[in-house]
């Protein structure tokens, strides 16, 4: 599988680009539409606003290069702001289209218990949330409560609750930490940050059929 | 529900990992890379990277080093030491950092801080603090690893640096630094007690009842230690274990 790490202008790659090499995986970092195109599978990572990352998307001409991709149910794996762009709406000072390939929001966090604060950062437990098992999926031969690492201050809303394979709970509020539609994934923590759970996503995402 | 960390810190100077005591009479520990990937192998949620004779040398931060760290490991690496300018936070991170911690310069240069959290967010920027105390009984901050003392008192800098927006921050007791006496519980909690972001104790840490009493006696987000681990006392293994089994929220 080629891999193209989506370079869109908002973040840092290098861990990102030296987690897929620590498997081996043959992996790219472009910004060019043409190239991008040509590759089996897409990383869409990012931190930063929903808007500044819809931003570096349209000005490099990438929206419609991801969407075709998607339509032709290659695989996508988005981290974090690559997640959040995803879903129809990104509610981030205004309001704020994204790629709509998975729909819904994305919210603000709401007013935590036990004086918690945003940004939620660190490490905290994702929990199966549409289905029992995750047998198949990016989150396959993980053990029971693995821990991720965060950094956001911004949540992932999917309509109903198909999309969300998995949920983490943060100040009293579960929100979803991984989302899914066929091939296409959104984790909203960081797997190149992980450790050794994290690399076993990156791991199943290269073995997706 | 969110995890306590437990980060090693490695003190750089030149191309080695280096200790002292008080931050002086500095030893070499050994390689960054091979050391860095040793603490991952054992469970660090975190590593601090901080190269001490930076801003003393007034020299920037060796990049290539810190991609030689990062590349390591797969968990998150706060850098700092001689960071200057919005231009080196920037290269710190395309070299692998996700947070920088900034001392020296922000004493000089506080509104540094405030553009820093707008360039990059909050969660990125850590003010790393060296407190020593003073006959007064409350502390001062020092630079330049440990040498240089300021006048200024710990937690009014502190506050200083909160109203600027800063994510983070890192309370180093030179007094304690490299001794294994235990962390200094009332500098920490004087920080826990004004800050709404995570404080990250450092200095001191010794036996891992000396790490329990700490968390025991504040609610802080994490411990960074250095003196115990390279010399081997325990394992960060044997440290989280007899953690969790105290019912510390720990990630095993």
């Amino acid at each position: 599988m080629r891999i193209c790490i989506v370079d869109y202008g908002v973040g840092n790659l290098f861990s990102v680009e030296k987690a897929f090499q620590y498997f081996d995986a043959e992996v790219n970092v472009s910004e060019d539409a043409d190239v991008i195109a040509s590759h089996d599978a897409l990383i869409l990572p990012g931190v930063g606003s929903f808007q500044a990352g819809m931003d570096g998307l349209r000005i490099r001409g990438l929206i419609d290069v991801v969407q075709k991709h998607v339509a032709e149910e290659k695989p996508l794996l988005g981290i974090c702001l690559g997640a959040q762009l995803l879903l129809t709406n990104g509610k981030e000072f205004g309001e704020h289209r994204g790629l709509d390939i998975i729909h819904g929001d994305v919210l603000h966090f709401p007013a935590l218990a036990d004086n918690r604060k945003t940004p939620h950062i660190g490490w905290n437990t994702i929990e199966p949330a549409s289905q029992k098992d995750w047998k198949g999926t990016i989150l396959d031969n993980l053990p029971d409560h693995p821990e991720m690492y965060f950094v956001h201050s911004y949540i992932l809303q999917p309509n109903g609750n198909k999309a969300v394979l998995a949920s983490t709970e943060y100040g009293g509020c579960t929100f979803p930490s991984v989302i899914r539609k066929g091939n296409v994934y959104g984790c909203q923590f960081h797997p190149e940050k992980s450790g050794k759970h994290g690399l076993q996503i990156i791991q199943n995402f290269l073995n997706i059929k | 529900m969110k995890k306590i960390r437990i980060i090693p810190r490695l003190d750089i100077k030149g191309p080695n990992i280096v200790k002292g005591i008080h931050m002086e009479g500095l030893k070499v520990i050994g390689n960054p890379p091979e050391i860095a990937r040793r603490y991952y192998d054992a469970g660090a949620d975190e590593l601090l990277y901080m190269d001490i004779v930076a801003s003393l040398y007034g020299r920037g931060i060796n990049v290539e080093l810190v991609k030689s760290v990062a590349r390591e490991i797969f968990i998150p690496l706060t850098v700092g030491g001689g960071i200057q300018s919005i231009h080196d936070i920037n290269n710190v991170l395309h070299a692998g950092a996700d947070k920088v911690a900034i001392n020296t310069f922000a004493v000089g240069h506080p509104e540094m801080l405030q553009d820093a959290v707008r360039q990059f967010g909050s969660q990125c920027i850590v003010l790393s603090i060296e407190a020593k105390k003073s006959p007064a009984g409350t502390w001062e901050v020092y630079t330049d690893g440990g040498r240089e003392h300021t006048g200024l008192d710990v937690v009014e800098w502190a506050k200083k640096g909160l109203s600027f927006g800063i994510g983070e921050i890192l309370i180093t007791s030179v007094d304690n630094d490299g001794t294994r006496k235990g962390y200094d519980n009332e500098l920490i909690q004087a920080l826990e007690l004004i800050s709404p972001v995570p404080v990250i104790a450092c200095g001191g840490a010794g036996s891992m009842d000396s790490v329990k009493s700490v968390l025991q006696q504040n609610a802080i987000d994490g411990i960074a230690m250095a003196t115990a681990l390279h010399y081997a006392d325990y394992s960060i293994h044997d440290l989280k274990k007899y953690l969790y089994d105290a019912n510390f929220p720990i990630r095993i």
